[in-house]
């Protein structure tokens, strides 16, 4: 019996490895392929190298008004000039520390919240849900010896990241109470909570937004004042907790019935069993959700403009129409589609990210 | 509220209904203090479910359920005082994997029982050290066996301190070489006295260890009997041609 | 006030409960509070009751506001005389109509651009969502950018940037772009000849109906014979040609039985034809682009759920590629495609409503909008126009609810 020598590996063919069998395995698989490519070759490069040279090749950045716009490309400077504006809207410019401060604060705590190698998450957490808002509450209005700043000068980004941020923390807990109801075996409740749900999901929120900026004040005995942000901020949470009861269902129904069983059999009442065994745990599953949902909700927060409330869309808009810088609405909308481009991409990012961490982690 | 000699568990005339489709046919049963029983027959007889109700994670529709001299009606009090008494171990585990096997054990303790943590977690630790696996207290279920998850359920239900333990298949999901670990604790815990009943098709298990082995068909109580009568010599033909299928190879 | 009395009840219940269920605060009525019917009854007693009294209050409070600002109530409004003109209608308006026509002329406008929304947005989101498992690079990569970047920018700011950035840059009028003199393009919209029935048009129908039963007979024949014989026959292209040939040599045939109406310059505008508004062109195309990104994932999605190893067994058995998709990936796919779809043109008909934005006269604009200023009826008109949202919803997912229903007894 002769003894067994394995043959030695040859390197593959060229045509598996490298530049060009990646090419041919890629690109030009196949005569349709071929095409294909040579197609969406032609139109990207039609459409990219017109777009790079107006904006940024031939673009104007620098400059104090349009006379600096010579160039023919993109004229920046619209946008350079009316930043403060685009970002804190009437907010007093001697005030701008506030909203950055309370801003850094909270990049800080979702940076702690977020990385997972960073200890103490439930103090975070805590910390992030009841010093936080109090502290950029005073931070951003007033009080206790700040200048108090009234809504109506609030705008721009601040005013988005502000409506975003206060729609999605108070909608979570109501979103838990409504789909707890909607699992509720009591059928007043549970028909109390489905019409919530599906009422506030069936109607589109530009409509809940009119009916909040019109009906609302008549609901009200002399309270017609209200806070025409407090009134826009009202709708906003209706519609997002509504949507967030459907993330938590999702979540509780994600969970094996075993978990309820278990917490039975210890005898566990219905709040021990609902708070120390089910949410506990459809919270982690949930958390991709609510990311989403905040995504959506970051992009709603744009429908305020139309009645009337300025954010960055909405101060962008009215710059649009200052007769001094007439004619660059492309620079305009261009900026804050990046400005809105960049937070829900990002947000969308870390969604994915937690969704394969959390496939991962029930593999195992 | 009983003596050490009366029944712990009664089960009279126990009708039970799944919608239209009737699970429990007048079941009748009374298990006395430290008695072990064994309980099996054929998927879908109705046995999971006749020990499901005892701590009313199913409800019967009629007869009465007597745990502990506690009548199980709807009353919530009762409901709750019967859980107290009653462990129980199921198939898939059910622990919680958010928290630690130490929590797990803990968890009830603390929040039903309101006794103080640190007493909690010295009684957990103990029975942690019954089951074999009290250097794994700090783990999270996830990343244990499937052995060793259930030996935690049955410490989990220890700490109850319950006067009867119900167990629900709970070999049946295991691999082989961990139905031993398991069946072994559960061997000790028969020795110790604890009132036992359990669902398994571990017949070693039931001749070994059971007072009574109970055979359950289509929702009825079939057969019961001791052991050794039991196996060496049915009384009825459905119960010979369900041993034959269990024992035949 | 309303939400914080929502948060109330909510306290309410969760410590009433476990207050109730604690043992140690036993007293002689716990005996009743321990029996869960008993609970139960109380506590919906308790939550209707409020829910009623906070229904009471604010219907109280808004006949108050009313009487103050001298508003009237009721939908007496609604067969009262408009007074103003509306851009686009489907059905006959003008000044003189009521305000309850304006209702309909605003509905069948949302409808308009929710049903050409929904066709560009699937035939684009399916043609996206195939690119992005093609197996070309190029494509697959494009593609993935065209859905990251769109589907992350706001709805209502691609309405604006359609309105305001693209369409702004077509020409006036006077230099509208033509094609064959008969197809104009300018900023003040899209003008299409008006096809005017003339005399042999109901013959002409016929023909096409004839056609069109033709095909439905060509396709049982064909799946007859290839039930009973085994042979193949290409429907598809056969019946396509079979309605093509009819409309086109039946339209000769009948004597050319349909007139065109042109769109002429007279002026400063055109006149005659069929003119598509610029609104409608931004918002359709808008809303096209944002929903094409959510579909062209879903479909994508789609595909991918249904596993490798369906195509490894189709091509183990020698089916070819368009057998594989048609017979066996799609049928899988689209179980799992159709539910978050139907959503997805949900959220398209709703989000039409952002037509206000720039102008398009659908249900929001016309009647959220201008008639709620003429008459100043808020509560009517909002309860109306979400009355008709809600009725749409609702439709839609008793659909959805048919759908999986009888998806799931399929799958049993």
């Amino acid at each position: 019996m002769s003894e067994f020598v394995p043959k030695p590996a040859r390197p593959a063919p060229i045509t598996e490895i490298g530049a060009i069998g990646w090419a041919r395995k890629n690109l030009f698989s196949s005569i349709p392929n071929t095409v294909i490519t040579l197609l969406t070759a032609y139109v990207l490069w039609s459409v990219l190298v017109p777009f790079l040279g107006w904006a940024f090749v031939n673009a104007d950045w620098v400059g104090s008004s349009r006379a600096d716009c010579t160039s023919g490309g993109a004229c920046w400077v619209f946008i350079s000039v009316r930043f403060n504006l685009f970002m804190y809207g009437f907010y007093p410019e001697d005030s701008y520390w506030r909203p950055n401060l309370a801003f850094i604060l909270l990049i800080g705590f979702l940076i702690w919240l977020s990385i997972p190698r960073i200890p103490f998450k439930k103090l975070g957490a805590i910390l992030a849900l009841t010093v936080y808002p109090v502290l950029a509450y005073v931070l951003l209005y007033g009080g206790f010896g700040l200048e108090v700043i009234p809504t109506h000068r609030w705008g721009g980004l601040m005013l988005t990241l502000v409506l975003a941020l206060i729609g999605i923390v108070v909608a979570i807990p109501i979103g838990v109470v409504l789909a707890l109801g909607r699992r509720s075996e009591m059928p007043v409740i549970r028909m109390v909570c489905v019409i919530f749900i599906e009422f506030w999901r069936g109607v589109p929120l530009i409509t809940i937004l009119f009916m909040a900026s019109v009906m609302l004040p008549l609901f009200f005995v002399g309270g017609t004042d209200a806070d025409k942000l407090m009134r826009a901020l009202i709708g906003i949470v209706m519609f997002q907790s509504a949507y967030m009861a459907e993330v938590v269902r999702g979540g509780l129904q994600a969970l094996s019935k075993g978990q309820f069983e278990g917490a039975d059999a210890l005898g566990l009442s219905y709040w021990q069993k609902m708070f120390l065994v089910v949410l506990p745990q459809a919270m982690k599953i949930m958390i991709p959700g609510i990311v989403n949902t905040l995504i959506s909700l970051f992009k709603d927060t744009s429908l305020i403009v139309i009645i009337g409330l300025l954010d960055i869309l909405g101060m962008v808009r009215q710059a649009l129409a200052d007769p001094a810088w007439l004619g660059y609405p492309a620079e305009g909308y261009l900026f804050v589609a990046f400005m809105f481009w960049i937070f829900c991409f990002s947000m969308s990012r870390y969604s994915i990210y937690l969704e394969n961490k959390l496939n991962t982690g029930h593999k195992r | 509220m009983t003596q050490e000699t009366g029944n712990i568990i009664t089960l009279k005339n126990v009708n039970k209904w799944y919608g239209e489709f009737h699970v429990l046919k007048d079941i009748n049963l009374d298990v006395k203090m430290g008695e072990k029983i064994v309980i099996c027959g054929p998927s879908g007889s109705g046995k999971s479910t006749m020990i499901r109700c005892i701590n009313h994670l199913e409800e019967h529709q009629e007869g009465d359920i007597i745990v502990d001299g506690v009548i199980l009606n709807n009353d919530l009090k009762n409901i709750g005082q019967i859980r107290k008494e009653v462990g129980m171990v199921f198939q898939h585990f059910n622990l919680f994997p958010h928290l630690t096997v130490l929590q797990n054990c803990t968890l009830a303790p603390i929040w039903v029982k309101k006794m103080p943590q640190k007493e909690a977690e010295k009684i957990a630790m103990k029975f942690l050290e019954r089951v074999k696996i009290p250097d794994q207290a700090n783990k999270f279920p996830g990343q244990l066996s499937g052995g060793q998850q259930q030996r935690v359920a049955i410490a989990r239900s220890l700490c109850m301190n319950p006067r009867v333990m119900l167990f629900d298949e709970p070999t049946s999901a295991l691999d082989p070489e961990m139905i031993k670990e398991v069946l072994d604790v559960m061997v000790e815990l028969a020795g110790e006295g604890m009132t036992m009943l359990c669902v398994t098709h571990e017949m070693g298990f039931a001749k070994k260890v059971a007072d009574r082995v109970i055979f359950m068909d289509a929702g009825q109580i079939i057969e019961e009997n001791d052991p050794e009568s039991f196996f060496n010599n049915p009384q009825s033909e459905r119960t010979k041609l369900f041993l034959s299928q269990v024992l035949g190879h | 006030m309303c939400w914080s009395l929502r948060f109330c009840w909510a306290f309410l219940a969760v410590y009433g409960a476990d207050y109730i269920m604690n043992p140690n605060n036993r007293n002689g009525l716990s005996r009743l509070f321990y029996n869960p019917t008993a609970r139960s009854l109380f506590f919906q007693a308790l939550i209707l009751g409020l829910l009623l009294y906070f229904v009471m209050t604010i219907v109280g409070n808004v006949m108050t506001n009313l009487n103050q600002r001298g508003i009237s109530t009721g939908f007496g409004f609604l067969s009262q005389p408009a007074g103003f003109g509306i851009s686009q209608t489907l059905i006959e308006y003008n000044e003189t109509f009521t305000f309850g026509r304006t209702f309909f002329v605003g509905l069948l406008n949302t409808l308009l651009v929710s049903f050409l929304g929904v066709i560009a947005a699937t035939f684009l989101g399916v043609v996206v969502g195939i690119s992005r498992i093609s197996p070309n690079w190029l494509l697959r990569k494009i593609s993935m950018v065209y859905v990251e970047i769109l589907r992350n920018i706001p709805l209502l700011l691609q309405i604006f940037f359609w309105y305001y950035v693209v369409l702004q840059t077509l020409p006036r009028p006077r230099d509208s772009l033509s094609f064959g003199e008969s197809i104009f393009i300018n900023i003040r919209g899209v003008f299409v000849p008006k096809p005017v029935p003339d005399a042999g048009f109901s013959f002409y129908i016929a023909l096409l109906v004839a056609a069109v039963v033709a095909v439905v007979a060509l396709t049982i024949w064909a799946k007859r014979r290839m039930r009973d014989t085994g042979q193949q026959f290409p429907v598809f292209w056969t019946s396509i040609a079979i309605l093509f040939g009819t409309a086109v040599i039946g339209f000769f045939i009948t004597g050319r039985p349909i007139m065109l109406d042109y769109p002429e310059l007279r002026g400063l505008n055109f006149r005659g034809g069929i003119t598509i508004l610029p609104e409608l062109i931004a918002l359709w195309f808008a809303l096209t682009i944002y929903t094409s990104t959510y579909i062209g994932e879903i479909v994508r999605s789609g595909i991918e759920s249904v596993s490798h190893g369906q195509t490894e067994a189709c091509r183990a058995l020698g089916l070819n590629e368009g057998h594989r998709m048609k017979l066996v990936i799609l049928p899988q796919a689209m179980r799992v495609m159709i539910p978050p779809m139907t959503s997805q043109y949900l959220n398209l008909t709703k989000n039409s409503s952002l037509a206000t934005a720039i102008g398009y006269p659908d249900l929001v604009s016309v009647f959220a909008g201008t008639t709620l200023n003429q008459t100043g009826q808020a509560i009517e008109i909002i309860s109306m126009t979400m009355l008709v949202y809600l009725t749409i919803s609702l439709l839609v997912s008793a659909f959805m609810n048919w759908f999986n229903r009888r998806v799931a007894l399929v799958e049993r």
